[in-house]
C-alpha cells in the first residue's frame, strides 16, 4: 500500500514539475514579453526599460530557476497591472472560488446520485427515461450559455437572486448551479451503472434472502458501494470546475481566481495567469491523488497496477 | 441507400456492405442515432449551402434597422424572421453562415486531436512497457493542464483567429482518444490475427494500420463525436470570452457575447445563437450515444 502512495505521489510531483516548465515555457517562447507588456505605444526605450525591470534580459534558464525558486516558497512575483503581489491577489481571490466550487460539487452530488439510484432502480421507467434526458442535455449545454439563461429567468424575471456579485450567499447559487449542472451528467450515469452493477452482485442477492428490508439492502449494501467511484469522480470533477470557473466567473462577475485570471490573461499580466494556471493545475494534480489514493484503499484490486 | 432498403436481400449477398445495412437497419431500430444524424445532416447541408439560404449577406450593416425583433414579436418582420443585431444585420443569415464556423472547427480539432491521440495510445497499448510509461506520464500531465484557462492564455498570446482555435483544441483534445486506443490496442495485442501478422513478419506499420486500426476504428469514432462536440462548446466559450473567433465573424459563441449588453431586454439574442449550439451539440451526442450503442449491442450501461 505504502509503496503505491509513494509511486503515486513521486508521480504527481513530477507531473506538476513538468506543468511548472510548461507555465514557464509557454508565455515565454510566444513573443517578446517586453512588447506585450508596453503595449502598441511604447517607445524602444521604455520597452529597453521593461526589460531591464522586469528581469527579461536575463538568460531565460536563470529567469525560470528564479521563478520556479519562488514558487515554491508561494512567491510568483508581482502582477504588472496590479502592482502588488501575485500571491495577495490569490489569496485574496482564492474563497470566492472555493466556495462557488464547493457548492457546485454539493449540487452535483445532491442530484446526480438520488436521481442516479432511483434510475437504476426503476431501469426504464420514466424516471429513468428522464434522468437520461437529463444527462444528454446537461451535456449539450453551453454552461455561459446557461448561465445567462439562469440569469434572465431568476434574476432579472422572478428577481430570486442577484445577477451578480459575490457579497452575499445569494450571489452564489445561480453560478453553483450554472457550474454543478456540468459536472451532474457522468456522475449521474455513474451512479447509475455503479447500481445497477452492485445489485446484481451475490453479496446483495444474499441480503435479499436473508429478508433484510429492501430499504436497508439498498441503503446500507448497496449504494455504499456503489458510490465509491463516484465520490473518485467527484474530486476529479472538483479540479475540473475550478478551471471551468474562469467562465463563470466572467458571466456572474464574481470577484474569483477564475476573472482575476481572465482580467489578467486580456491585460498580458503573465505572472499572474501563469500563477494560476499552475496553482488550478496542483488542485486537479492533488485532487487525483487523492482520488487514487481513496480508490485503492477502498479498492485493494487497483494496488497491483 | 434506398436499394438497399427496398432489397435487404441484396445486402446479405456482399459481405462489403453489412456494416452499411446494419447501420441502415439500426438507424431505424435506434431513435437516438435516427435524430442525431438526421439533425446532423440538416444542419451540414445548411453549412454548404449557406450562401444560397441565407437571405441576406450576413456581414451587411444597417444601422437604420438595429435590433429588428424576430418574428414571434409583434414587431417582427418577414424581411428579417430571427430580427436583426445591434449592427443592423440579419441574425437568421448569421446563424447560418455560423454553422459553417462550428462544424469546420469541431471536425478539423477532432481530426487533429484523433491523430495525436489515435498514434500515442496505439504505441502504448501495443508495445507496453516504457513506451506505456511515456505516454501515460504524457496524459496525466495533460489532464492537469485546465483546458479552459491554458486555450485562453494562448489564444490571447498567438491572438484569437479560427486557425489559432483550431489548433489549441487541436493540441489540447487528444486526452480521450488515447486512453480509448490505449486500453482497446491492448486487448488486441494478443489477438490471434495479430500475432499470425507478427509471425508472418509483417512490417510494423501494417500491423498497427491494417490490423490493429480497423479494429478499434469503432470505439474511436464514439470518441471522435464526442470530441466534436467538445470542440464546437469550447470554441463558443472562447469567442464568448473575446478570445476565440474575431469579429465580424459569425461564430456563435461570439453572437451570445456581442448579445449579452442587450439580454436584459430582448433575451432572443442570446437565445437564438444559444440554442442553435445546443441544437447542434445535443444532436452529435445523440449520434454518439447511438453509436456506442451499435457498437455495444448489449447495451448503454455495460
Amino acid at each position: 500500500m505504502w509503496a503505491f502512495v509513494f509511486k503515486r505521489t513521486l508521480i504527481a510531483l513530477s507531473v506538476a514539475l513538468t506543468i511548472s516548465v510548461l507555465c514557464f515555457s509557454l508565455l515565454q517562447l510566444s513573443g517578446d514579453l517586453a512588447l506585450s507588456i508596453g503595449g502598441p505605444e511604447a517607445t524602444a526605450e521604455q520597452v529597453e526599460q521593461i526589460r531591464i525591470e522586469y528581469g527579461l534580459d536575463r538568460p531565460v534558464i536563470e529567469q525560470f530557476t528564479t521563478w520556479i525558486w519562488g514558487a515554491v516558497q508561494l512567491d510568483f512575483g508581482r502582477s504588472y497591472y496590479y502592482q502588488s503581489e501575485v500571491m495577495d491577489l490569490v489569496v485574496e481571490r482564492l474563497p470566492v472560488t472555493m466556495t462557488l466550487g464547493m457548492l457546485a460539487l454539493a449540487i452535483a452530488l445532491g442530484v446526480s446520485i438520488p436521481l442516479g439510484v432511483v434510475a437504476a432502480l426503476k431501469r426504464g421507467s420514466w424516471i429513468d427515461r428522464a434522468a437520461m434526458a437529463i444527462a444528454v442535455t446537461g451535456q449539450a449545454m453551453p454552461n455561459f450559455w446557461f448561465g445567462l439563461t439562469l440569469i434572465i429567468l431568476f434574476a432579472v424575471k422572478l428577481q430570486w437572486f442577484p445577477a451578480a456579485g459575490s457579497d452575499s450567499w445569494q450571489g452564489f447559487v445561480l453560478p453553483a448551479i450554472a457550474l454543478g449542472y456540468y459536472a451532474t451528467p457522468a456522475m449521474m450515469r455513474l451512479t447509475r451503472s455503479g447500481m445497477l452493477e452492485v445489485l446484481e452482485a451475490d453479496y446483495i442477492r444474499t441480503a435479499r434472502a436473508k429478508g433484510l428490508r429492501t430499504g436497508t439492502v439498498i441503503f446500507k449494501h448497496a449504494l455504499r458501494n456503489a458510490v465509491i467511484p463516484v465520490v473518485a469522480l467527484a474530486a476529479v470533477e472538483l479540479g475540473f470546475m475550478l478551471g471551468g470557473s474562469v467562465v463563470i466567473e466572467t458571466v456572474f462577475s464574481l470577484r474569483g481566481l477564475g476573472q482575476l485570471a481572465w482580467n489578467a490573461i486580456s491585460r498580458n499580466d503573465y505572472p499572474v495567469v501563469q500563477a494560476i494556471v499552475l496553482i488550478i493545475a496542483l488542485f486537479y494534480i492533488v485532487l487525483t491523488l487523492i482520488a487514487d489514493i481513496l480508490n485503492a484503499v477502498l479498492d485493494p484490486r487497483l494496488r497491483a497496477r | 441507400m434506398a436499394q438497399l432498403l427496398s432489397s435487404p436481400v441484396a445486402a446479405t449477398h456482399h459481405p462489403a456492405n453489412t456494416w452499411l445495412s446494419r447501420l441502415v437497419h439500426s438507424t431505424f431500430k435506434n431513435r437516438s442515432l435516427a435524430i442525431g444524424l438526421l439533425i446532423i445532416t440538416s444542419l451540414g447541408i445548411v453549412a454548404l449551402l449557406a450562401p444560397w439560404l441565407a437571405p441576406h449577406d450576413p456581414y451587411l450593416q444597417n444601422t437604420a434597422n438595429r435590433m429588428v425583433p424576430p418574428i414571434w414579436h409583434e414587431t417582427g418582420s418577414w424581411t428579417h424572421p430571427l430580427g436583426t443585431d445591434r449592427l443592423g444585420r440579419d441574425y437568421l443569415s448569421r446563424l447560418i453562415y455560423g454553422t459553417r464556423i462550428s462544424l469546420f472547427i469541431g471536425l478539423v480539432v477532432a481530426l487533429i486531436s484523433g491523430l495525436i491521440g489515435t498514434t500515442l495510445g496505439v504505441l502504448a497499448g501495443y508495445f507496453g512497457g516504457r513506451v506505456d510509461a511515456v505516454v501515460s506520464y504524457l496524459l496525466t500531465t495533460r489532464l492537469a493542464m485546465p483546458v479552459v484557462l491554458v486555450a485562453l492564455a494562448m489564444a490571447s498570446l498567438m491572438g484569437g483567429s479560427m486557425l489559432t482555435v483550431t489548433l489549441l483544441l487541436g493540441l489540447l483534445l487528444w486526452d480521450r482518444f488515447a486512453v480509448v486506443a490505449r486500453s482497446a490496442t491492448q486487448q488486441l495485442r494478443d489477438a490471434e490475427y495479430v500475432q499470425a501478422a507478427q509471425a508472418l513478419g509483417c512490417p510494423l506499420p501494417y500491423i498497427l494500420l491494417r490490423e490493429v486500426l480497423p479494429n478499434i476504428a469503432g470505439a474511436l469514432i464514439v470518441v471522435a463525436t464526442l470530441e466534436v462536440a467538445n470542440a464546437i462548446l469550447l470554441e463558443a466559450t472562447l469567442s464568448f470570452l473575446g478570445m476565440g473567433v474575431q469579429p465580424p465573424s459569425p461564430s456563435w459563441g461570439l453572437m451570445i457575447a456581442e448579445g449579452k449588453a442587450y439580454m436584459f431586454f430582448q433575451p432572443w439574442v442570446i437565445t437564438i445563437p444559444g440554442s442553435a449550439l445546443f441544437v447542434l451539440v445535443l444532436a452529435i451526442n445523440l449520434l454518439g450515444d447511438g453509436l456506442r450503442d451499435l457498437s455495444a449491442p448489449g447495451g448503454r450501461n455495460e
